[in-house]
């Protein structure tokens, strides 16, 4: 078999038809059994049950664990140094792309109330308004905007970076731990980030969107800007944010989509 | 007795018919992923000939509301796509035979020759050699549209971390048509490829998988100096 693997030998000789049947027989016996095999291993795969909901759902149980390893090898490229490509303002949509309203079905919302929580380690919590936020540095970013379904569009976005926002509120504590959730007030979105990805540089707590206060559609008064995660984990509309060393509930994990999403 | 030419290698032939299935789902679950954003057409002049795809396609082929699911397979089959075609790709180099897949200085004529006589325009045959000019041609082709989308795919799937793979084809936008177009093109050459293996007959198609090809119809005197291999 080696001698064959590695044999570049293309010279003429003569066999017998019992040495060819012989040969004919165990390749195509090798041929239907590894053919079989493998239409039975996808047929197994295509029809195998979906994985015990959780933090994470609707996927084959072996995709999952696939996506699940997929993340730990792709984390390794992930670096603050690694900054996502930034573009002159002149270049960002006028008009925004509004794709989803979830967590943001209620029409009596009212912006002038809302307060964002921030669940500390210790039980408590921090009550903030979106003045305490603007009070901070701002930052401003112009990058193209990713959606898991395949289309992007460059958009400009201000507001605290996720970083600096934890500083300012002595949150390093909880920056230890593996993973931050954020929700709308309606908790009917929810999403969970990698704390690496959290605290990248670019990742904003947003309420501006052309140098315009967010519009409702937009997530108004906060959303997430997170340049290195899919459209899916930029949630609109803050309403709590908290930190965790367990993977935080997210909407579309639990729907067969990837938990890292990372770009 | 009967004179056979050994063909195929063990290596090759694995390859090959690994690689089949897995490029099929590759190219289903990429159609599931595509259909959640599916904006290209062949459109000239403004007017739209073609838009990938029709609805009726997508029907037959049960793929509207399945991204989540494309995803999933594609993420975990993109591994035995890439793994497969790198073995191979590693194995032609170490064994030398990609002295004989790749295109040398007369294949283009040669392949122009294999054209016109493929379309009965043409009598004589240019050499055949293990494989003749086109196939060289072909060949060679698919194994580096295969390397476009191992490079396309991933500047697709991660734009951020590896922004200079997504710089080298031309950025997010041209990376993704880039992908569709190679897709494409394996469809293409599918189509050829199977057309030429039914007119090609069963002792080239049996060599793919037994790896011998029987020589009936050629005295002996010519297989000695078939092997022109030495002669390139």
């Amino acid at each position: 078999m080696m001698k064959n693997l590695f044999s570049n030998n293309r010279e003429t000789k003569l066999a017998s038809q019992k040495q060819l049947n012989r040969r004919n027989f165990i390749s195509f016996s090798v041929f239907g059994g590894v053919g079989a095999l493998l239409y039975g291993g996808w047929r197994w795969l295509y029809q195998s049950p979906e994985e015990t909901p959780g933090t994470t759902g609707g996927a084959h149980k072996l995709l999952r664990r696939a996506l699940n390893q997929n993340e730990l090898v792709f984390k390794n490229t992930l670096s603050n140094n690694h900054l996502v490509q930034t573009y002159p303002k002149s270049m960002a949509a006028k008009s925004v792309r509004v794709n989803s309203k979830i967590g943001m079905e209620d029409d009596d919302f009212d912006g002038s109330k809302w307060s964002l929580q921030v669940n500390r380690r210790n039980g408590t919590s921090l009550k903030l308004n979106l003045e305490d936020l603007k009070a901070l540095p701002k930052t401003e970013i112009v990058f193209d905007f990713k959606c898991v379904e395949g289309w992007d569009q460059i958009s400009h976005w201000g507001g605290v970076k996720f970083s600096d926002f934890i500083d300012h509120y002595h949150l390093r504590e909880e920056a230890k731990l593996q993973y931050v959730g954020l929700a709308t007030p309606d908790e009917g979105y929810y999403v969970g980030l990698d704390m690496l990805s959290a605290l990248h540089p670019q990742t904003l707590l947003a309420y501006e969107v052309n140098d315009e206060p967010l519009p409702l559609d937009h997530g108004f008064p906060l959303r997430l800007i997170i340049p290195v995660k899919y459209g899916i984990k930029n949630l609109k509309r803050i309403g709590s944010i908290s930190f965790s060393d367990q993977r935080p509930p997210d909407y579309w994990a639990e729907q067969g989509y990837d938990y890292f999403s990372g770009l | 007795m009967k004179a056979i030419k050994e063909k195929h290698s063990v290596a090759m032939r694995w390859a090959h018919w690994i690689n089949f299935p897995v490029l099929l789902i590759m190219i289903w679950s990429g159609m599931l992923i595509y259909w959640a954003n599916d904006e290209y057409t062949i459109t000239i002049f403004g007017h739209t000939f073609f838009h990938f795809f029709p609805d009726p396609f997508y029907k037959f082929f049960n793929v509207p509301q399945r991204l989540a699911e494309g995803m999933a397979f594609h993420f975990f089959f993109m591994w035995f796509f890439a793994i497969n075609g790198l073995l191979y790709f590693l194995y032609t180099i170490f064994s030398g035979e990609w002295r004989q897949l790749v295109p040398h200085r007369h294949s283009f004529k040669e392949a122009w020759h294999v054209l016109l006589h493929d379309l009965h325009i043409r009598k004589m045959l240019p050499p055949q050699d293990k494989y003749n000019a086109a196939q060289r041609i072909a060949y060679t082709s698919i194994i580096m549209m295969g390397f476009g989308s191992l490079v396309t795919g991933l500047a697709i799937y991660k734009p951020v971390q590896f922004y200079w793979v997504t710089w080298i084809c031309g950025g997010y936008h041209l990376a993704r048509v880039e992908h569709f177009i190679l897709t494409v093109g394996y469809v293409l050459f599918f189509l050829i490829h199977i057309t030429q293996v039914i007119i090609a007959g069963w002792n080239n198609f049996r060599s793919v998988v037994s790896g011998f090809e029987i020589i009936q119809d050629q005295p002996a005197a010519n297989i000695k100096t078939a092997d022109d291999e030495k002669s390139i």
